[in-house]
């Protein structure tokens, strides 16, 4: 596999450099270079170090594997592919999604999942293994978030006002969600065995990526959280 | 090119910030370091840093840094100085030509100690008294600007990126206990020396990233306490609020980060009734000092700073450790720059202030 120092490239450069060559690249050295493998097709991206906001933007087929943590809108519209995050996400995570699927091992920033849309096949899926900030899945249009909330010693699973102006999609929190305040926009209910074999493949996918026990992640209620009108903005602004 | 306040640019910006809980001195090469990475958030319109204990052996004094025009304006500041204060020093501050630098105005050093009889017959404290000087020179004397004014610190600011500005003001040779930098791309405004980040007041400093929906009602307010808001940018009228509050009205920190970034009341009303009650009284008092808009600020102090986002975190913001070491930067990269084993990384929440103190003594 060919491996580019990023150390001594700006951002433009190291951008051609992956986008040159033909394969696998793994990366060393990331410090902030922003847009990487942005718009990628079919390829295998590993980065060591810190790479910068809009990771895999507009990512179209290839596989990120990000060594290290991920900086601000990691994701952002991206349309097919994957980014696997052995550590933290910053804000704004999945931004936009329209496809593909994200799985972070730690904690996500403020406003993950923000405007996450579907349509048709196309279903976006992000799977955050620790704790959300505030503002998780906010304008949600479409997708799946899971949030399994390991790891963060009694906190909450998300901060506050998740779900603002949510409108599609569904998100799964592993918490009874007691301390949670939802907007009137949605409904939060216990999960059941049907909704949980809906997301077991990426629960799963989650636990095997990073060797974690399944069973025990499975062995705690999990909160479904989804809009319940066809209309949501009825009551915010008119009734149409 | 229209001045400042004529004009509006749309835009980011980055802020960084290395303080040793131990007060070991740092040099300034450290900082400039971590603004490398963030090269894309700023434009090269401004850029700048605020150093704490780099003067040690003038440590009773204030120090001041004033932009001049021309000789002829240094001329009138320096009659009004002497008039003011006792000038135990004048000289230039080095800097070194370089190329990406240009069109530097005047820029002097003076460490100065408030005249006794002066202030017994005003009957004014001497940090009220420094402030008043200043903002009389900021506010009436055209082409001077007093950008730094605290004790064994220093504010310094150009137009340029501020990596470029660093080594122009041969931030290497200096060393502090606790750095803020700055890289500007200007919100609305083209950008001029005196607008550069930080903005100081005594030993106040303020670097930010954002944009102040606020900004003209927390002028009116603060100008009604004797501020007077003249850059035109909305950074300045947070330093005046800083200020106001820490010295003149004694809050803490905390209680600052509480008027700035208020909760909402939704939240106040989920709180524990001590804590609810004051969160209540301190937005009830200070309606007038709520920032809003999207902001990640350091404000830098004697002895310590302190790190805060707007309270939907609209900007981005990250901690980090190492020994004795904290880090503060709009981006991990930032961090990872100045120490790549940095541990302990995390984002503060929306109005979650964090607050880094060195050691009584060590500063």
């Amino acid at each position: 596999m060919l491996t580019i120092d990023a150390s001594e490239l700006d951002y433009r450069r190291l951008n051609e450099e992956i986008r040159a060559v033909e394969g696998d690249v793994t990366v060393t050295g990331c410090l902030g270079h922003r847009f990487i493998a942005a718009g990628l097709g079919d390829r295998n991206i590993e980065l060591i170090g810190t790479p910068g906001n809009a990771l895999g933007a507009y990512l179209n087929g290839a596989s990120i594997t990000v060594r290290g943590n991920a900086q601000d809108a990691m994701g952002d519209t991206m349309n097919t592919g994957r980014i696997v995050v052995y550590g933290s996400a910053g804000d704004a995570a999945g931004y936009a999604m329209r496809g593909g699927e994200i799985y972070v091992r730690d904690n996500a920033g403020y406003r993950a999942g923000i405007h996450m849309k579907e349509y048709q096949d196309k279903c976006p899926v992000m799977v955050i293994g620790g704790r959300c900030g505030s503002f998780l899945g906010e304008y949600q249009a479409g997708g799946i978030i899971i949030v399994l909330g390991l790891g963060i010693s009694g906190r909450d699973v998300v901060g506050n006002f998740p779900c603002t102006g949510m409108h599609g999609g569904r998100m799964y929190l592993r918490s009874d969600c007691a301390n949670i305040r939802f907007p009137k926009n949605v409904t939060a209910s216990p999960a059941t065995p049907g909704d949980l074999a809906s997301i077991d493949r990426y629960i799963s996918e989650f636990c095997s990526l990073f060797g974690i026990d399944k069973k025990e992640v499975l062995d705690s209620p999990f909160t479904k959280v989804a809009p319940d009108s066809k209309n949501p903005y009825e009551e915010m602004y008119v009734a149409n | 090119m229209k001045p400042e306040g004529q004009v509006r640019i749309p835009s980011g910006c980055a802020i960084s910030a290395v303080i040793s809980r131990k007060g070991e001195r740092i040099s300034g090469e450290k900082i400039i370091t971590s603004m490398k990475p963030m090269r894309e958030r700023s434009n090269g319109l401004g850029g700048g840093f605020a150093a704490y204990g780099i003067y040690p052996e003038m440590k009773e004094h204030y120090a001041l840094h004033v932009f001049f025009n021309d000789d002829s304006c240094r001329a009138e500041c320096e009659k009004f100085l002497k008039e003011s204060f006792e000038v135990v020093s004048a000289k230039v501050i080095p800097t070194r030509k370089t190329p990406e630098i240009t069109d530097e105005p005047l820029i002097w050093r003076y460490f100065v100690s408030p005249l006794k009889s002066v202030l017994v017959s005003m009957q004014l404290d001497e940090k009220e008294y420094v402030v008043r000087v200043v903002t009389r020179i900021n506010s009436t004397m055209k082409g001077c600007y007093v950008f730094s004014c605290g004790k064994n610190m220093g504010a310094f600011k150009a137009v340029g990126f501020p990596e470029d500005v660093g080594h122009f003001y041969r931030l290497e040779e200096y060393e502090a206990y606790s750095w803020t930098a700055h890289g500007r791309y200007p919100t609305n405004t083209p950008g001029w020396w005196g607008g550069a980040h930080p903005f100081a007041m005594l030993d106040y400093t303020v670097v930010h990233n954002g944009e102040i929906s606020s900004y003209d009602a927390n002028r009116r307010f603060i100008e009604m306490f004797g501020y007077k808001c003249s850059l035109l940018t909305d950074t300045e009228v947070i330093t005046y609020i800083a200020d106001y509050l820490l010295r003149r009205q004694g809050l803490t920190l905390e209680e600052t980060a509480c008027v700035i970034a208020a909760p909402f009341w939704e939240t106040i009303s989920r709180m524990e009734e001590d804590a609810k009650a004051k969160a209540t009284y301190l937005r009830t008092v200070f309606p007038g000092l709520l920032v809003t808009g999207p902001f990640s600020i350091i404000l830098g102090f004697e002895g310590g700073l302190m790190a805060l986002n707007d309270r939907l975190k609209l900007r981005s913001m990250v901690v980090a450790e190492k020994g004795d070491k904290v880090y503060v930067a709009s981006e991990e990269a930032a961090i990872r720059a100045m120490e790549p084993d940095a541990e302990n990384v995390f984002a503060p929440m929306g109005g979650e202030p964090v607050i880094v103190r060195v050691e009584e003594g060590k500063f």
